[in-house]
């Protein structure tokens, strides 16, 4: 079966005090391996813990999460860690890079807790540095790069375990338009050519308009699921800018 | 800056537990070997009285005589042998060689009293005593020094311009424990050492050897009274004399050495916890300022237990750091104390082993407590951290 995502009648409720606020109302959702999603929605909308449950980053408080058919919404924190690290990457709005540590020690961390660096690890983080045009830039430290090399390496240390999920969280909103077309190719590419399944946040149209299926929250709740309206775009535009 | 001032308390408590170790067995080194060395009947009485003599100076006259000796070996029970002396520093010419050494006067007895054996030739007699006889006994280094390779019994040796004849040799006793070599000395009659050496009519001291080690307390009681009789003192009024028991300078050295112990580990207990205190707040410090990146690890994979190791090592690294300083430290203190305070110190691998597995503890112990913390951060929050 196709399906690597499958949300089943998720709630995500916090108590606080004696109110019940209920960030997730109710949210069934299904994704196929390779499909790029955009979910977009006001603030307050659940588009930030949607996120952080399909991240693994949290469970929800009722109703399960079938990830590559496998139950994780019971999951106890250290197998979450796990899932996070063998199957999902993330990007982030202010790229989270580690400011003390190289670009090769950055886009390496994940593969230093799943306990295994060969050298063959090595050619294929500096294969990956290739392709997102990252070369050169090993011993760098993050301070010294722009925006969007950041942005870059952040993507780099997602994809380099080979995840079936990488979760974009606003991953341009730092970054001017020029950069932001920059990045959102290169996600593109990603998702085109090496067939990883991404799910994208952004509270812009325009950036959503990469993806080839845009889901609307409100309210904690499924508003629109329809397919996005460029969704024949974006893989000469990945092309051309690369 | 901040960590150099936080480890400074783990370098002292590290060095004064170095100082402390080395103290304690170099005072436990120098009591077996000045044991061994004079034995453990063996009794000094000196011609002043060290309680007065501390608080208001020699008197001048020194009341103790030969005859004082004399009488103790004969009154006293537990009392088996005597040996008076005097010592002074002079120089000895053999030919064209010269040295100087000590020259000090002995009775017949010393011998016994002192467990040593001769390397050749014969010792002192009482007829050598009697007649003043201008013999002498020598030591090994000044044997060496006079004579080479020669035999130098026969031989004939000035002191002060006066031919001596040397008729023994002293076999080699090697270091005393206080660093004083022991077979640098030449031994002669007393009476010729009096008379014809210092001019003098005083005894410096008397060596006395008690029937065995457990006799002594009542040797010494015995000794006590017989002078307190013969020097007419008062009762109420203090010696004009001082019985020295080997054990009991011993122990009294090993008590000190334990009270500078016990005020070492003190100094070490306290800076040691004093340091770690500041580990943990370095660490606390740290961790909170990384919140974001401990996120970031987490979001990637990063376990509890991963985070908890990691800052483990930081603050073990960061104690041991201070423990290797400390360590060094420590040696450099306890060579310092021992050159310019007399106290013997032994340094030994197990004590800086010891010293450098507490620094370890201190820095796994207290760097426990923001370590766990770090861990159990929540991944979310800790992303949103500013």
């Amino acid at each position: 079966m196709n399906d690597i995502i499958v949300l089943a009648d998720v709630y995500k409720i916090y108590e606080m005090g004696e109110v019940k606020v209920a960030a997730l109302n109710g949210i069934s959702l299904t994704m196929k391996k390779g499909e790029f999603v955009a979910i977009m929605g006001a603030s307050g909308s659940g588009k930030s813990t949607l996120m952080h449950i399909l991240g693994c980053l949290d469970s929800p408080t009722r109703g399960k999460y079938y990830l590559e058919g496998v139950e994780v919404s019971r999951f106890s924190k250290n197998e979450l860690a796990e899932i996070r690290n063998k199957k999902l990457g993330f990007v982030f709005q202010s790229f989270n890079l580690l400011s003390r540590t190289t670009v090769v020690e950055n886009i390496e961390l994940p593969l230093i807790y799943s306990k295994r660096i060969s050298k063959n690890d090595l050619e294929r983080i500096y294969q990956i540095m290739r392709t997102l045009g990252l070369e050169g830039l090993q011993k760098h430290y993050p301070n010294q790069l722009s925006g969007g090399q950041q942005q870059r390496v952040a993507i780099a240390r997602a994809v380099v375990n080979n995840p079936t999920l990488l979760l974009a969280d606003e991953p341009t909103g730092n970054l001017d338009s020029a950069t932001s077309k920059d990045v959102m190719s290169v996600l593109t590419d990603l998702n085109h050519n090496l067939g990883i399944t991404i799910v994208l946040v952004t509270h812009e149209t325009d950036i959503a308009q990469y993806a080839r299926r845009v889901i609307v929250l409100k309210d904690g709740k499924v508003l629109n699921d329809t397919p996005s309206q460029a969704s024949s775009a974006p893989a000469s535009q990945a092309q051309a800018s690369l | 800056m901040r960590s150099s001032l936080t480890i400074l308390g783990i370098v002292i408590g590290v060095g004064a537990v170095i100082v402390m170790v080395s103290i304690g067995q170099g005072a436990k080194a120098f009591v077996e070997k000045q044991l061994e060395s004079l034995g453990t009947n063996v009794l000094i009485i000196i011609p002043v009285s060290i309680t007065h003599a501390a608080s208001r100076g020699t008197t001048g006259t020194i009341t103790l005589t030969a005859e004082d000796a004399v009488a103790i070996v004969k009154e006293c029970s537990a009392v088996n042998y005597v040996s008076p002396g005097v010592r002074t520093t002079t120089q000895v010419v053999y030919g064209n060689m010269n040295w100087t050494t000590g020259v000090s006067g002995a009775g017949q007895d010393y011998q016994i009293i002192r467990n040593w054996p001769l390397e050749a030739g014969r010792f002192i007699t009482q007829q050598d005593v009697n007649i003043m006889a201008k013999v002498c006994v020598l030591g090994q280094t000044v044997v060496t020094n006079l004579f080479g390779t020669l035999d130098p019994v026969d031989k004939w040796v000035r002191v002060h311009n006066v031919p001596f004849r040397v008729i023994g040799v002293l076999s080699a006793k090697g270091q005393s424990p206080t660093g004083q070599d022991q077979d640098d000395m030449v031994l002669m009659p007393y009476t010729t050492v009096q008379r014809k050496i210092m001019g003098v009519t005083y005894i410096g001291y008397v060596l006395a050897s008690t029937t065995t080690a457990e006799t002594r307390f009542e040797a010494i009681d015995q000794i006590t009274s017989l002078l307190r009789q013969r020097h007419r003192l008062k009762p109420g009024e203090e010696n004009d004399f001082t019985v020295i028991s080997q054990v009991e300078f011993a122990s009294t050295v090993l008590e000190t050495s334990r009270t500078m112990a016990i005020l070492l580990g003190s100094i070490a207990l306290v800076s040691l916890f004093v340091g770690g205190i500041g580990i943990m707040n370095i660490m606390l410090v740290s961790t909170t300022e990384r919140t974001r990146e401990i996120g970031i690890r987490m979001a990637v994979g990063a376990k509890g237990k991963d985070i908890l190791f990691q800052f483990l090592i930081e603050s073990t690294v960061l104690s041991s750091l201070g423990g290797i300083i400390g360590i060094m430290f420590g040696i450099f203190t306890s060579k310092l104390v021992s050159y310019y305070g007399g106290w013997p110190s032994l340094l030994s691998p197990l004590s800086i082993a010891v010293a450098f597995l507490f620094s370890n503890m201190v820095g796994i112990f207290f760097g426990y407590y923001p370590a766990r913390k770090a861990s159990r951060l929540n991944p979310i929050e800790a992303l949103r951290y500013e």
